[in-house]
């Protein structure tokens, strides 16, 4: 149970190899690789939605789609022939190259990204030696394809959703780089499957500067993924759609199943870099557990969509560049002071650094309230 | 094994020739989006010409820094300069034959000395492998002047940045 997949692989690539010539051997590990991750990205991106749509239904007091299937469980197909049968609309005015690529260059990255997930003990697509700066340098590209997709659609609430969107994305990289940085500091090894073996010891969200950083970590994860309380560039109530506004059908199901893989893909990086990625007791099998807690990452960013209201652009971009660079230029400090002291000191130093300094930028960032008038009225 | 290494270096050529043509198209696309997005097609292909030689970690880089934030400011200085309808460039000025002559002219005088020139390549350098570690211990002892001086300077366009963008206090 616990290595089924990579058996699998293997009697696979036996059966292959008794017929096919020597030199295409690496080719059908790869091949075989990629299909597994073209197959699992878009499932899980289906059964998200449902998810999603249950757990905020619930949250709001009401059940979530239950009629199609028991549960609601065929609800994602029937969403999927309908989002494939829909009418394909262009704008008239809009740039037919820019319009069409859009889509398919947010949905490549976000597929990319699968490749350097360690889902269990020896799966992993690809063992990177840079695996943490691939996950960073692939994921920075979506920018791109998000200004393509609200300049081509030539509408002005697209190319301001899409600006939005585009800042937002811009600003939140910086404190999800640094945040990133402690790990690397105390493991040595930018590869992810170095990252969960070093964490046989110990999980890093147990220590001080992990507990902080797992959070700013997290945080800037949700706002990469636009999703709410950071979802401006695409709220509904405010700008229609943003930058996918003009988008309908199969593209706009490329939008979402983009978001929905991004988000999947933070998750599982905010376990594999602070919760330990594949490690656990071991009843159950190490890739059930990497899903477990991925998965249960993702409730959390569900919670926040029921529950949190939107921030305000200018609030979203005073919590990076105010709040988040701050702290987590701080947190690289307290995580070189961890890994040098000794002692009882070790803990405790570390920890009252970055409480005090949460605190002090908690402080200077309390927002302006003007003093409160006396009127005094005529008798 | 040798068919997988031809197979390997002619996907590695047909990049190089994706660059090219990308190249020409960044500059002579009249829309000025689609030439940025050509821009982007050759970052990228750089980016896997680095890691066709072994340098992983430069490739990463390239595209973290040359596609995620380079392009992205000139493709954002394009769409707040230009209009709705998308900027137009002119792809010529009429000098095009005298530059073309030019550079042909510079190309047959360059090539045969190039080629006949023998580049040192020390062997270290061929064997050499990627190794952050490395990286980070050489930045840190033997190059931390430019290090430091490369810190100076971005903190520098940050101040000029924030001087630049702030509004005046009327």
């Amino acid at each position: 149970m616990e290595s089924i997949f990579v058996n699998l692989k293997g009697a696979i690539l036996g059966v292959l190899g008794k017929f096919m010539p020597e030199w295409t051997m690496p080719i059908h590990s790869i091949m075989i690789s990629i299909t597994a991750i073209a197959v699992l990205g878009p499932a899980i991106m289906m059964y998200l939605t449902l998810m999603e749509r249950k757990v905020v239904g619930r949250m709001q007091n009401r059940i979530g789609p239950n009629r199609v299937g028991k549960w609601g469980l065929l609800q994602p197909l029937a969403d999927g022939v309908k989002m494939l049968t829909k009418e394909d609309i262009v704008p008239k005015g809009a740039d037919p190259v820019l319009h069409l690529l859009a889509p398919i260059l947010i949905v490549a990255p976000a597929l990319l990204l699968f490749a350097v997930l360690p889902f269990g003990k020896g799966m992993i697509a690809v063992d990177l030696n840079v695996g943490i700066l691939y996950f960073l340098a692939v994921s920075s590209t979506t920018t791109i394809a998000i200004f393509m997709a609200s300049w081509g659609s030539r509408n002005k609430y697209s190319i301001l959703g899409g600006m939005r969107a585009v800042a937002q994305m811009i600003s939140y990289e910086v404190p999800m780089v640094l945040s990133v940085v402690p790990v690397l500091l105390v493991v040595g090894s930018l590869s992810t499957r170095q990252i969960v073996e070093a964490q046989a010891s110990g999980w890093f969200v147990l220590t001080p500067w992990g507990f902080f950083g797992a959070v700013f970590f997290f945080l800037c994860t949700v706002a990469e993924c636009n999703r709410s309380p950071f979802d401006l560039p695409e709220a509904e109530s405010e700008i229609v759609a943003g930058f996918h506004t003009e988008y309908s059908g199969m593209k706009f199901a490329l939008f979402y199943m983009a978001e929905f893989m991004n988000c999947f893909s933070g998750a599982a990086l905010t376990t594999t870099l602070y919760f330990g990625g594949w490690q656990g007791p071991g009843f159950l099998p190490s890739w059930i557990w990497f899903f477990l807690k991925t998965y249960s990452f993702i409730f959390v960013m569900m919670w926040f969509r029921g529950t949190l209201p939107r921030l305000r652009v200018d609030q979203l971009m005073g919590l990076a560049w105010k709040f988040l660079l701050p702290l987590t230029l701080v947190n690289i400090l307290a995580a070189g002071l961890w890994y040098y002291l000794g002692g009882i000191l070790k803990f405790f130093i570390p920890l009252v650094l970055m409480a005090g300094s949460f605190t002090i930028l908690t402080w200077l960032n309390k927002p302006y309230v003007p003093e409160k008038r006396e009127y005094q009225f005529a008798d | 094994m040798d068919v997988l290494n031809t197979i390997v270096n002619a996907g590695i050529y047909a990049l190089m020739g994706l660059g090219v043509i990308a190249a020409l198209g960044a500059v002579t696309c009249r829309n000025l989006f689609h030439a940025g997005l050509c821009l982007a097609v050759v970052l990228i292909v750089v980016a896997g010409t680095y890691l066709s030689v072994g340098a992983e970690f430069l490739a990463m880089i390239q595209v973290l820094i040359y596609v995620g934030a380079v392009l992205t400011l000139i493709i954002y200085a394009v769409m707040l300069t230009a209009r709705l309808s998308g900027g137009e460039a002119s792809a010529s000025n009429g000098q095009a034959g005298p530059v073309f002559a030019a550079c042909a002219l510079f190309l047959a005088f360059m090539a045969p000395r190039l080629m006949k020139t023998p580049w040192p390549v020390s062997p270290s350098a061929l064997s050499a492998t990627l190794s952050v570690n490395g990286l980070g211990q050489s930045l840190m002892t033997t190059y931390v002047f430019p290090f430091e001086v490369l810190g100076i300077l971005l903190f520098a366009v940050l101040i000029g940045a924030i001087v630049v963008a702030r509004k005046d206090k009327a």
